[in-house]
């Protein structure tokens, strides 16, 4: 379904993805991990255009995604896109934020997207929360507010960039729980993440990243249990003891 | 100062009109009115194409933005008043011509403040509509503009503010807004500068606070929807 080859990326003078070669398959759950400035958020930003690339090809279903021509409209409109940072829109409500797009693209009328935003809401266990301001939720549910917001444009691809890391600790679970429950209805997904559980329980494989590489490739039993790659090694041990990292301690 | 009142104050309200042109403070809140109405929109376009992805817009309306911001709106006035015909072929009135010089002096101020309203809401909001599939110019409409403007809404009010005060520039090309119907009548009376400009100071400043005060209402109205959080 995805393919990249021999993709480069660079800011400037500093070369943010180095010759990325890999292929994810239909229905595949993929966790993308590594250190920060790994190029893990780079790498599935690119998917979707939000970074654009120098060198190499990457290709949605046999077609070439940054050929000049390609309609990037139409290409982001089939790839769901969740943040970090949630962004949701504080002006509209839950429901609004979810209906905002397919109305404005011309997919559903403002009734029928109305009633799939209300159905999203409900599967994302928030369908008391419709007419609630974002402002007005919990980072969990703002995040969750944030899938259905991309589950909304039906896509047959979603990429996470680390969505439960502005969160606090007991709503993590939450986010991941409505993740999970995606990734078992056969959604092909991309997650930046560090959540191990996750990775161990529904990820079909492990891409570990660093200086713009990826690394290692393994499932997810392997590489949080032998991980190969020294760099691997020694990030799997840092995430398992976090307080063992930094310095003073 | 009773009688000075009570003989010109229709003439300070409205010129010669009825048996001549329009004029006085009502010529002045003609003139502030339509450049507000025309230079905010012109506003939005200058400061939506500053930020354009392509040079061939941006260029131009950044240059506009330097050599307007650079020149006292006197000088604007004049090359409309004099430049400007000979350019068109047609002599415009001094009414329009105050007016154009308006609405393009305040469109460039406008779109300063747009832009700095659309860059400091921040990447995130517009990727976030990219990444659903809208048109940058959906994005802008639908989710960036309708929270920058609330933002932007002080530093709009100044402007518009400022506006009302430079109508009184129509002064220097014979416009008979209500600075020069003042001075006319100073002209007339003759023994009392004091009170006829104190009227037209008093007339300026229930101008711009009652637009401040509209403004204010208009702020405080939007403040009940909750505000953006910044998230954790």
């Amino acid at each position: 379904m995805i393919r990249f080859e021999g993709v480069n990326k660079w800011y400037g003078s500093y070369q943010a993805l180095v010759d990325i070669d890999e292929t994810i398959a239909k229905g595949e759950v993929v966790v993308v991990c590594g250190p920060s400035g790994s190029g893990k958020s780079t790498l599935i930003r690119t998917l979707n255009r939000l970074e654009p690339i120098q060198g190499g090809r990457i290709e949605i279903d046999g077609r070439d995604i940054h050929a000049p021509g390609t309609d990037v409209n139409a290409l982001r409109s089939r790839i769901g896109f969740v943040f970090q940072q949630f962004n949701l829109f504080p002006h509209l409500t839950a429901l609004q934020n979810c209906t905002l797009a397919p109305v404005q693209l011309g997919r559903l009328t403002p009734a029928q997207a109305a009633e799939q935003a209300r159905a999203l809401l409900d599967r994302v266990g928030l369908a008391n929360k419709a007419d609630a301001y974002p402002a007005e939720l919990s980072g969990g549910q703002q995040q969750r507010v944030a899938i259905a917001r991309a589950l909304a444009q039906q896509p047959p691809l979603m990429l996470f960039d680390e969505p439960t890391s502005a969160l606090d600790p007991e709503m993590v679970g939450e986010v991941l729980a409505v993740m999970r429950g995606l990734a078992r209805d056969g959604m092909t997904m991309i997650c930046v993440t560090h959540e191990m559980g996750f990775a161990r329980e529904v990820a079909d494989r492990v891409l570990f990243m660093d200086g713009g590489r990826i690394l290692e490739r393994a499932t997810p039993a392997d590489f949080f249990l032998h991980p190969q790659h020294p760099r691997a090694q020694q990030f799997v041990a840092d995430i398992r003891r976090p307080f063992a990292a930094g310095p003073g301690f | 100062m009773r009688d000075l009142i009570d003989t010109y104050w229709l003439y300070f309200l409205v010129g010669q009109y009825p048996k001549g042109p329009l004029g006085g403070l009502a010529l002045t809140v003609l003139l502030a009115a339509l450049a507000l109405l025309l230079a905010m929109p012109l506003g939005l376009a200058l400061g939506v194409a500053r930020l354009s992805l392509w040079r061939a817009v941006r260029w131009p309306v950044t240059a506009l933005v330097f050599v307007v911001r650079g020149t006292p709106l006197l000088m604007v006035v004049f090359w409309a008043y004099f430049f400007l015909p000979t350019l068109t072929g047609y002599k415009t009135g001094q009414f329009s011509t105050m007016l154009i010089a308006l609405v393009v002096f305040d469109g460039v101020y406008l779109a300063e403040i747009v832009r700095a309203g659309i860059v400091g809401l921040g990447r995130g909001q517009m990727e976030a509509a990219r990444s659903l599939g809208l048109t940058h110019f959906q994005a802008l409409r639908s989710v960036v503009l309708p929270q920058a403007l609330r933002h932007m809404l002080p530093s709009l009010v100044n402007q518009f503010v400022s506006t009302i005060k430079e109508t009184s520039l129509g002064y220097i090309i014979g416009l008979s807004e209500v600075s020069f119907i003042a001075t006319q009548i100073n002209t007339q009376v003759f023994t009392k500068p004091a009170q006829v400009y104190l009227c037209l100071g008093v007339a300026y400043f229930v101008l711009c606070f009652g637009l401040s005060r509209l403004a204010y209402g208009i702020e405080s109205r939007g403040k009940r929807r909750p505000p953006p959080r910044v998230p954790a």
